[in-house]
Formats: structure tokens, sequence, C-alpha cells
């Protein structure tokens, strides 16, 4: 079962696919030019102990990111095996 | 170098992601001999060296790291215009290195796919295959060099595998040149996409999953939440441990061994007076002060390169990112930061970890606030003749334990002020990598310490000396055989009679020397802002003690000494100063170092930024005099506004 969410609401270990962009700026722009385009997979690797920031994985790269810049990334999220 | 020589060397640019691998690269193809200068204006390094092919002279450039042509940052533009080749500044590259880290390759293809439109001749080298060879994922590198469309030379650089046959290439590249690619792309998925499709043909199995096992279990500790802050502190701990004591005795040692030539050196000078002390007062005193700096750089150094290395700082980054993160600096500033409370010249030279100009300028500007180890002397003086007496020892501990902790809790507003109003800019996302885990390549950490040793030496060295013999001419001129003889007159006359026969002797010299303190320029300056420090409780004396402290913050100790009427010999120790402290009063007869007033001196001393050395590291730093200034005086606006108000409140309350 899909199930609509925000990239900066995924736990580690979680799966997903980038749906949409939900506004767009220079940072979201920097972002796709990492290769976190629109249809990308996407898995939470893990997080810092203070929660933030996570390691995702995407593209066969890895890569950390604050909780605060995944914000308004629409993913579907994949169910959990 | 002449300019027809200049012409026939080639220059190389050396290109690609953050950390993937470059400035090894550059050290293996130019034997870690690197130009360390600045791009003008800014706070960016540029490296360069110089390398033979046979007989073709090249000059190589290690251009920061980009994940994308598309500058949008300061730092950005300027690399991105030095690859583009339209930089005012910069001379174009004629071939280009593009380092791609076989580890993520997609992004790094990316990267690729834009700097390929430019139509500079490039050349690929593949860095971290010996990674992927270890774990069995084979790379078909014909396919991959079909794909892009120029050679790809894979190189394990520090051991030095695939170095000559890059050179081959690139002298074949630079002799015969390149057909320009015809790949040409619409958008970012399109980029994408081609860089999928090169990764499925040329990797026969994907490699993330077999090649990030081991650093999963590795990260699986190191970045625990229990185990994996313990594992931080501990290493921290370590750092600072090894700053502190083993570079303790060998700054005794410099300084013994300083002095010792001072001795040596003013014997054979003795005849002439004034350049008796400017050679030993000024110049092997200032040059004293430069060398005993270096145990501390070269331990530091030589952790953070460690650390760098072997793929720890980014963890370490990343476990303290959120405390640090939230007022605009990110986790990597805890290095510099918490060294600072060693020394603030190697805190300030480590900023260099910081992955951008904005963050490492912040850092810079707040890491004098950290209470360093030359204050440390002051703190136990005025709490040892003052605190402690009057509230015991809880109080002194806890005043020692607060002065520690006021820069600090006050660099915080600092810099989220600093980050809303000069450091202002666009948002950008934060990205950093967790590198694979690797022992560190120890040629490359003693590079590293040498190359930061010796620009200390040759550029922030050069102006403390020079900050050294302008306070020691300030401190000693004007001096005449007419004055001292008037300063012995009034010894005799008010204190002779009441000075023991046995001790009369030193009480002269003493009394001399503070005479002729009093009278130098310094010492009118002193005077001069007296009444700008009156609210603080200072009279010209501490003013004065202040202003000495500058070549040497540690200094103050002994100036109060001097000036107080006693010898040179005194150290925070000596059970005399401490009287002496305690026995000062204002000429109406009223006690000097009050409750208030010593309190306001020890919180004047741990927020300004009384120290010449400091303001050097921070010009050679930020490569312009704006900062150290900017630096300074807002430091001694903070200082003095704190002092004034510990001061009053403290008097108001009956202290």
């Amino acid at each position: 079962m899909a199930e609509q969410s925000d990239l900066s609401k995924m736990k580690p270990g979680t799966k997903g696919k980038v749906v949409r962009y939900l506004c767009e700026d220079e940072c979201t722009l920097r972002l796709q030019e990492m290769g976190l385009t629109e249809g990308t997979e996407v898995e939470v690797v893990k997080q810092a102990p203070l929660g933030d920031p996570v390691e995702v994985q995407f593209r066969r790269c890895r890569l950390c990111l604050r909780r605060s810049e995944m914000q308004g990334i629409e993913v579907e999220v994949e169910g959990k095996k | 170098m002449p300019l027809a020589t200049w012409e026939k060397t080639t220059l190389v640019g050396l290109i690609g992601n953050p950390n993937a691998g470059k400035s090894s690269i550059f050290n293996a193809l130019t034997g870690g001999k690197a130009k360390v200068a600045n791009y003008p204006g800014v706070t960016v390094e540029k490296m360069s060296g110089r390398f033979k092919i046979d007989d073709v002279n090249i000059e190589i450039v290690d251009i920061p790291g980009l994940y994308t042509l598309t500058a949008m940052s300061r730092d950005e533009e300027i690399a991105a215009a030095a690859i583009r080749g339209d930089s005012e500044t910069e001379r174009k590259a004629n071939v280009m290195l593009i380092a791609l880290d076989a580890t993520n390759l997609e992004r790094n293809l990316f990267f690729f796919s834009q700097v390929i439109e430019l139509g500079i001749p490039i050349i690929a080298v593949l860095t971290m295959s010996d990674i992927m060879k270890r774990k069995g994922i084979e790379i078909d590198l014909a396919a991959l060099k079909e794909k892009l469309g120029v050679p790809v030379v894979p190189v394990v650089s520090h051991k030095g595998h695939g170095i000559a046959r890059l050179k081959e290439v690139l002298k074949e590249v630079i002799e015969k040149g390149q057909e320009p690619s015809h790949l040409r792309f619409d958008n970012i998925e399109s980029r994408y996409q081609w860089a999928e499709q090169v990764h499925a043909e040329t990797f026969k199995e994907n490699p993330a999953l077999k090649l990030r096992a081991r650093q999963d279990q590795i990260d699986k500790w190191l970045t625990h939440r229990v185990f994996g802050l313990f594992f931080f502190l501990l290493v921290m701990y370590a750092m600072f441990q090894s700053v502190y004591t083993l570079a303790g005795p060998i700054m005794e040692k410099i300084d013994e061994g300083f002095g010792k030539l001072g001795d040596l050196v003013g014997g054979a000078l003795r005849p002439i007076p004034w350049l008796q002390s400017l050679i030993v007062d000024g110049l092997i005193a200032g040059i004293g002060g430069v060398v005993v700096f270096l145990p501390q750089i070269l331990i530091l150094f030589g952790f953070v390169a460690m650390l760098e290395g072997s793929g720890y700082l980014a963890r370490a980054s990343f476990l303290m990112d959120k405390l640090l993160g939230w007022c605009g600096l990110n986790g990597k500033a805890f290095i510099p930061l918490l060294s600072s409370f060693a020394c603030a010249i190697p805190g300030i030279m480590a900023a260099r970890i910081m992955p951008d100009s904005r963050s490492r300028l912040a850092t810079i500007l707040v890491a004098p606030l950290m209470s360093c180890s030359a204050r440390l002397p002051v703190y136990i003086l005025l709490i040892g003749a003052v605190i402690e007496p009057k509230f015991g020892p809880w109080v002194a501990g806890l005043t020692l334990f607060g002065m520690h902790a006021l820069g600090a809790i006050i660099s915080v507003p600092i810099i989220w002020f600093l980050n809303r109003t000069v450091l202002r800019g666009k948002r950008l996302p934060f990205l950093m990598e967790l590198p694979p885990y690797q022992w560190p390549k120890w040629r490359e950490v003693g590079l590293a310490m040498a190359s930061r040793a010796k620009v200390f030496l040759q550029t922030a060295g050069t102006i403390i000396v020079v900050m050294s013999i302008i306070i020691w001419g300030l401190l000693y001129f004007p001096r005449s055989a007419e004055a001292d003889a008037m300063y012995k007159q009034e010894f005799a006359i008010r204190f002779t009679s009441q000075t023991p026969p046995e001790k009369l002797v030193t009480a002269e010299t003493n009394f001399v020397e503070a005479k002729r303190l009093e009278d130098s320029y310094l010492g009118r300056f002193g005077k001069f802002i007296e009444p700008a420090f009156k609210p603080a409780g200072f009279d010209w004396r501490i003013s004065t003690a202040i202003l000495a402290a500058f070549p040497a913050r540690e200094v103050l100790v002994s100036s109060l000494g001097i000036i107080f009427d006693l010898g040179r010999e005194e150290t925070e120790e000596s059970v005399l100063l401490k009287h002496k402290v305690q026995a000062a009063k204002w000429p109406d007869g009223s006690k000097l170092l009050t409750t208030g007033t010593s309190f306001a001196l020890m919180v004047f001393f741990a927020l300004c930024c009384q120290c010449g050395a400091t303001l050097a590291a921070i010009k050679r730093e930020t490569n312009s005099w704006k900062w150290p200034i900017f630096v300074f005086v807002y430091m001694t606006s903070l200082a003095w506004i704190f002092a004034v108000v510990v001061n009053q409140a403290i008097k108001a309350l009956g202290g």
C-alpha cells in the first residue's frame, strides 16, 4: 500500500518515490540537480542521534540533508516490508 | 617568471564534486608542493602547483569542488567562472581533469554532463575504483570511455597507481588536442537519464548495497545515539587533551629557548641599551611569540587531517549538526570552536574545514570569544587575590567556570545576529556526504600539517612580529638618562627611609621600571583613555597593562606586576603580586580592585580581542583587514559594555 507523505517526515529504513515538489526555489533546484528529481526512488538510511540531519540514498548515491530542507517534497511511501 | 615561459605553461584545471578525491590527485601530480593563495576578494582558497611531463611545463589549479555549474553562492560563482573560463582574474584552463568518484558515479556524471558542453578538452580521472574492486565490483572501463567520449584513467592517488598513465594521457591531449564532444542535454532529467544509462552499461551490478555494507556496520556504532555520542566525546577529548598537554611542554621549551637566545644576544649588545632592548624584547620576543603557536597548530592539524582522511570528521559533523545548525553554523564548526578554548589561532585556522565561506567566516568571527588558555593566568590572579578571600573556594571555582562559559554563551546570539546582518545570503541546502571509512594516508596528514604551519609562519607570523615591535617601541620610548635620574631621586625622597637596606637596590630598580612604564607612550595613552574605562572601575594602570598585553594576552599579569611597582619576575602564583593587587588604591585612597572591578576586569578580558596574534590570523584567513578590524571593534565594544554593567551592578548591590 502506497501512501502520500512528505520526504522530511520519513523514518529511517523507509523507501519512497518523489512525486512532486510543492514549491520551487533555489533550494529545491539544487536538490534536483543533486539527482532528487521527480520520479526518483529514495530511501532514508539513517538519522543523527538528535533526529537531524538524515542520510538518504537515491540513484545509488548517498547524501545527508536536513529535514527542514526536505520539506515540501511530496513522496509516495512504500509499505514497510 | 618571464612572460614567455609563462605563456608556454599549460594550465590544467582540476575539477569535480566535493569529496571526489581531487586533493589526492593534486598531491600525487605535484608531489605535494602547493602554492596557497586566495581568490581575489573572498575567503576561498586557491591551491596551485607545477609539474613537468618530459619537457611540457604544467601549472595545475585545484578548483573548489562543485556539484553543479549553476552557482548560487559567491564561492560557487568563483569556482564556476574559473571552470567556464570567463573569470576576470583567472586564466582559462587548457585542459580539465575531472575527478569522478566511482562510488557516487551518477551524481558525478551530472556535473560531467555540464562541463563537457563547455568544449574544453577533458580527461576523466576515476577515483575510488580500488574500493569497488576490493568488493568484487568490476567497472567496464572501455564502455565508460566510449560513453563519455573522453579518456578515462582510473587512479589510486595515495599509492601513485595510475598517475604515470594519467600524465601520459594528459601529455597526449595537450599535444594533439581533443575532438569536441557532441553530448548535449536539455534539462536536469535528461542529464540524469544519460547518467543512469552510463551507469547501467558500465557496472555489472548495483554497487550501492554491496559497497556500503561495511560502512553501514561501522556507522551503526559510530552514529549510534548513545555509543556514537560517547565515542565522539572520547575523540574530541583525546584531540584537545593532546593539543593542550602535548603542546604545553614543547611550548615551554620554545619559550625557554628564545629566552636563552635573548640573554645571549642581549649580553653582546649591552653597550647600546635601546638596541639591546629592541632586539631582545622586541624582535626575539616577537619571533618567539610566533613560533610558540607552532606545536598547537601542528598537533591540531594532524588530528584534523586524520579525522578528515578516515571519514570520521563527516560523522562528527553529522552527530553535532543539530546542535550548531539552528544558529547558522553546521556540525563541522565544533572542531574550530572547541580548539579555540586552547588558543584562537589554531581554531581560526581550523575553520577551513567549514564547507562554505559564509559559515567559515561566521566561525572565524566568534572563535576569539572562546576563552583561550592565555586568559587563564589573569582569571587565576584576580580570583586568588579578590574573589576567593572574600567568597571562598566554591564561588572561586564557579567564577572560573563562568568565565569560560561566558564567551561560548554570548557567541550564540552573535552568530545569530551576524547571519541576519553582515553575513546574510541566500538559503541553500546543507549537503554533506558520509564518505567510506579508510585509514588516513600518513603522507597527506604530513603535507596538511606542513602546509598549515608554513602559511601561518609566512603571513600571520610577519604581522605578529611587526606588532610586537610596535608595542615594544611604545613601551620603551621616550627614555632618557635625565628621566631615570629623576625617578631615582623621587624614590630616594619617598621610600628610602621606609625600605630595609638589603632590599633597597631591588626596590629602586622596580620603582624606576614602573615609572618608565608610566611615562612611556603606552602609559600616557593608558592615562589618556582612563576616563573611558572609569565606569568599569579601571584606572590608568589597568588600561596600560591591557594595552601592553596586545602582543600576547598572558603579558597582562607581568605588566600588572611592573606597574604595581613590582619586578618582572612575578607570576600568577606570586603571593606578593596578589597582595599588591589587593593593596592597589585610587589616588583618593579607595580600593582599586573591588569585587566589582575584579569581575569587570575578568569579563572584559574574557570578551575583548586584545590579542595581536588572533587578529593577524584572521587577516591571514580572510585575506582582508576588514574582518580583523570588525572583530576588534565588536569584541572591544562588547567587553566594555559588559565590564561597565558588571561593575556598576555589583557596586549597586553593595559589593
